[in-house]
């Protein structure tokens, strides 16, 4: 058994998962006051749901105001726990593990041809493939932009230059709003992969705990295929084979 | 180890639905820490305060028009009824050494602003108009605010509505009592006869209707603030 995670990424990442459940709710509830983003009058090239309210259950807050208050209060959380995520992870050296390299492109198409069959063999990887490197590495980028974003659209008079950089008022919003989407998107393609794949790296990312021999990559896994470990005998035969 | 794995991934997950729990407020015993947050949140918003700071659209914005929404909180649109009430005054009172009233002729031959700005709602949306008014810092300026004045009560015939701010909002130079709106007097649903304006402020911090401004040395809450919007909300 190795140990994969400090316990420092270990509590930044569950509380990610808090901070960023309440901030997409809340903003969702928040969103759903004007669930539009043209200015009064005007129109919008870009959003083609304009007036369709968010699903209630998706919301978190109850009404506009409760929704706000739980927002500009998790954003505290959300941004102070990535400053200790992101401070741990460049003192620490982890930051090597995420940031893309020359011949990541590569290794990304790699990856997406085992998934898509057109390769057999998992690729080699450190201690992510390249796809979760490109991921790990998006989402902390993303959500840096999302919290830019958000400035821009709290204070719009007070950070007008930033507003301004980013189109004004009602473009702020917008990148705001797709902003959370990619990073909803990622995380929600985290969890699918996290359970469909590599359901052993729960146990890295709450005791710190993972074992190698259980990894993708030794059992050659895809989305729900080759979940169980592999008996020994058999991996070594078929490595044999290879 | 197992077990001890499905207890806390278990433990995660039913708190996050717990959370999520429909379109809920949220637990009650989080109020405090909402409270506290929303205190931290207005020492920030008014460290980040400047008067500099203005609100500019690009140029050529057209105004919105018709198309701006107009709100009151009475079941009608209030309307100034001169018969029963009198003349319609603008009370410059509390904490100053001159208290005014003024006409709205007396206003339109006060210093004038004409500013083309935004108007920033809670909601999300926007719309712009051009605001013909006095500002509220040249009304203190006359009517001689003292020093101990640190807030602003802007007070409404529309009901019982009224908006306190704090001082150096009420201060900024796009901070208006506006009696025009687009070049024409205030219409019947827009605030008439004159209103405050300001895009540093959040649409419902603006009070329309306007018949009193109070400076006080405590705050004193406000129609959407007392319901549980943010005091402050400035933008």
């Amino acid at each position: 058994m190795a140990k994969r995670h400090h316990w420092i990424v270990r509590v930044t990442h569950w509380v990610n998962v808090i901070a960023f459940t309440i901030m997409v709710g809340s903003g969702l509830r928040i969103f759903n006051a004007y669930p539009a983003f043209a200015r009064k009058g005007g129109d919008f090239c870009c959003y083609p749901f304009a007036h369709q309210a968010i699903p209630a259950w998706l919301t978190f807050g109850g009404w506009l105001g409760g929704a706000r208050h739980w927002h500009f209060a998790a954003m505290w959380m959300l941004v102070l726990n990535g400053l200790v995520y992101l401070g741990f992870i460049y003192l620490h050296g982890e930051w090597r593990d995420l940031v893309p390299r020359h011949g990541d492109a590569r290794d990304v198409l790699e990856m997406l041809k085992f998934y898509l069959f057109v390769r057999r063999d998992h690729p080699r990887q450190g201690k992510h493939n390249a796809l979760q490197k490109l991921a790990y590495f998006t989402l902390p980028v993303a959500a840096s932009l999302s919290v830019v974003t958000g400035l821009a659209i709290w204070k719009p008079v007070q950070f007008a230059p930033l507003t301004n950089l980013l189109g004004g008022y009602v473009w702020a919003r917008y990148w705001h709003f797709v902003i959370m989407l990619l990073l909803v998107v990622l995380a929600v393609g985290h969890v699918f992969m996290v359970f469909t794949v590599d359901p052993y790296s729960l146990r890295s990312m709450i005791t710190g705990g993972y074992d190698p021999a259980l990894s993708p990559e030794e059992r050659n896994a895809r989305p729900f295929l080759n979940l169980l470990p592999r008996r020994h005998a058999e991996a070594s035969q078929k490595d044999g084979a290879s | 180890m197992k077990r001890r794995r499905f207890i806390e991934l278990g433990g995660l997950m039913l708190s996050s639905a717990l959370l999520l729990a429909c379109d809920s407020e949220g637990p009650r015993s989080a109020r405090p820490a909402l409270r506290a947050a929303e205190k931290w949140n207005e020492k920030v918003e008014r460290a980040l305060f400047r008067h500099r700071s203005m609100d500019r659209v690009a140029q050529g914005t057209q105004v919105t028009g018709s198309a701006f929404p107009k709100y009151y909180v009475s079941a009608k649109v209030p309307v100034w009824n001169e018969a029963v009430r009198g003349p319609w005054l603008l009370e410059m009172s509390g904490l100053v050494d001159h208290p005014l009233h003024l006409s709205l002729d007396d206003l339109q031959h006060l210093p004038t602003v004409t500013q083309r700005v935004n108007h920033y709602c809670v909601e999300g949306w926007t719309a712009v108009a051009e605001w013909t008014g006095v500002r509220v810092s040249e009304l203190a300026r006359r009517a001689a605010a003292r020093p101990e004045a640190q807030y602003v009560d802007f007070v409404s015939f529309d009901d019982n509505y009224h908006e306190s701010w704090d001082l150096a909002s009420a201060m900024h130079p796009q901070t208006l009592v506006a009696y025009a709106m687009d070049g024409h007097f205030l219409g019947m649903g827009h605030g008439a006869p004159a209103r405050v304006h300001s895009p540093i402020k959040l649409g419902y911090k603006c009070t329309k209707y306007l018949t009193k401004v109070v400076f006080m040395a405590e705050r004193n809450g406000g129609y959407w603030s007392d319901q549980g919007y943010e005091w402050y909300g400035g933008t």
